[in-house]
């Protein structure tokens, strides 16, 4: 076997808890790749820093993640090869988490969008059967509460701010809105782990994240979710818009041009 | 992009219980929310803080530079006020 063959690619992983567990790795690995694009891009020293470390931190949780898929399936010689070398298919994140940088409204929004479901996903995990996969989850919800900490109140300081920031915050709210109903679809792959007992079923508290979130936009200068976008989901099945291309082309370069790279 | 909206604040971080808060640095903010939230992200990171203190640096009240020949000089020469002329009894360890 060459070196390519054995360090560049992925199995597709069979068992369904690998595939639901991908599904976390994945979200938390391209939100990560994706604020990290703002490293030394930041508005202020000092936000540039939060972006940095919010990304480290969801880094860091995919990384566990990705671990424990190969302690329950042998998809890759090793993280590095299922984190980063897979084909865009085989991406199983949802689209939220791709859209891009456009400016820090969309940023702050996107944020404030994903981290307020993820809570809700891994505290359904609390009580799961995989007791290192609960593990994961109670680890990581320190950090998700700080997310929606830091992002909440910049959602309200924009949309209550200026002229300029509303309307940014509007634009982010009309751009990303249509790409919430997929966090929260109660499709074959979450359904079948609830019934196996590996997480509850978090999708079920969807009413209140949306009052939660209603709430919120209201108080952030009485913004509101546009009611006409028509939900775009995919994202879990592999099918993606051509954001992930272009995070996939920057984050893949190193180990697909250097297989089996080792930092 | 800074402007007048944003205030300088000093950071001070107590690393453990029973410590005393030191000073740390600054972090520019609008308001305390942010300021703290800053200066998590800036000063804590590699476990240095249980507890931060935040002060705005334009309510920080100091002493004045060109003052500090009347202010602090005077104690130059006084070295009795340290503890080293007492006589410590042989069977004290720790004082």
């Amino acid at each position: 076997m060459s070196v390519a063959e054995k360090y560049i690619g992925a199995k597709q992983p069979s068992k369904p808890e690998t595939i639901y567990m991908l599904r976390l790795a994945d979200n938390a690995l391209i939100l990560g790749q994706r604020l990290s694009e703002m490293c030394g891009h930041g508005p202020e020293m000092e936000l540039d820093m939060a972006m940095t470390n919010m990304s480290l931190d969801l880094i860091g949780q995919a990384k566990l993640l990705f671990e424990h898929i190969l302690t329950l399936e042998d998809l890759a010689p090793n993280i590095d090869v299922l984190a980063m070398t897979r084909p865009l298919e085989q991406y199983t994140n949802c689209l939220l988490v791709a859209q891009p940088n456009v400016d820090f409204a969309h940023i702050m929004l996107r944020q404030y969008l994903f981290s307020t479901m993820q809570k809700l996903q891994y505290e359904a995990l609390l009580e799961s059967n995989d007791i290192t996969l609960a593990a994961i989850a109670e680890k990581s919800l320190k950090e998700i509460a700080y997310h929606i900490r830091f992002a909440k109140s910049w959602v309200l300081r924009l949309g209550d701010g200026t002229e300029e920031s509303r309307s940014r915050m509007v634009d982010a709210l009309d751009c990303l809105w249509r790409f919430t109903g997929e966090m929260f679809a109660q499709d074959a792959g979450l359904m079948a782990m609830v019934k196996t007992g590996l997480t509850a079923n978090f999708t079920l508290t969807y009413k209140n994240w949306r009052l939660e979130i209603t709430h919120i936009l209201s108080e952030a200068g009485d913004l509101s979710p546009p009611d006409t976008a028509r939900m775009i989901m995919g994202g879990h099945q592999g099918r993606h818009d051509e954001n992930l291309g272009h995070i996939l082309t920057d984050m893949q370069f190193m180990q697909l041009s250097y297989p089996g790279l080792k930092w | 992009m800074s402007n007048n909206n944003w205030h300088l604040y000093e950071v001070f971080i107590r690393s453990k219980n029973g410590l005393a808060h030191k000073h740390a640095g600054s972090v520019h903010a609008q308001d305390a929310e942010t300021a703290i939230l800053s200066a998590r992200d800036l000063y804590t990171r590699r476990g240095e803080a249980s507890s931060l203190w935040i002060i705005k640096s334009s309510d920080i009240i100091a002493s004045d530079p060109g003052e500090s020949g009347e202010l602090y000089d005077p104690s130059d020469d006084k070295i009795y006020r340290h503890s080293t002329f007492y006589p410590v009894p042989d069977g004290v360890k720790n004082m």
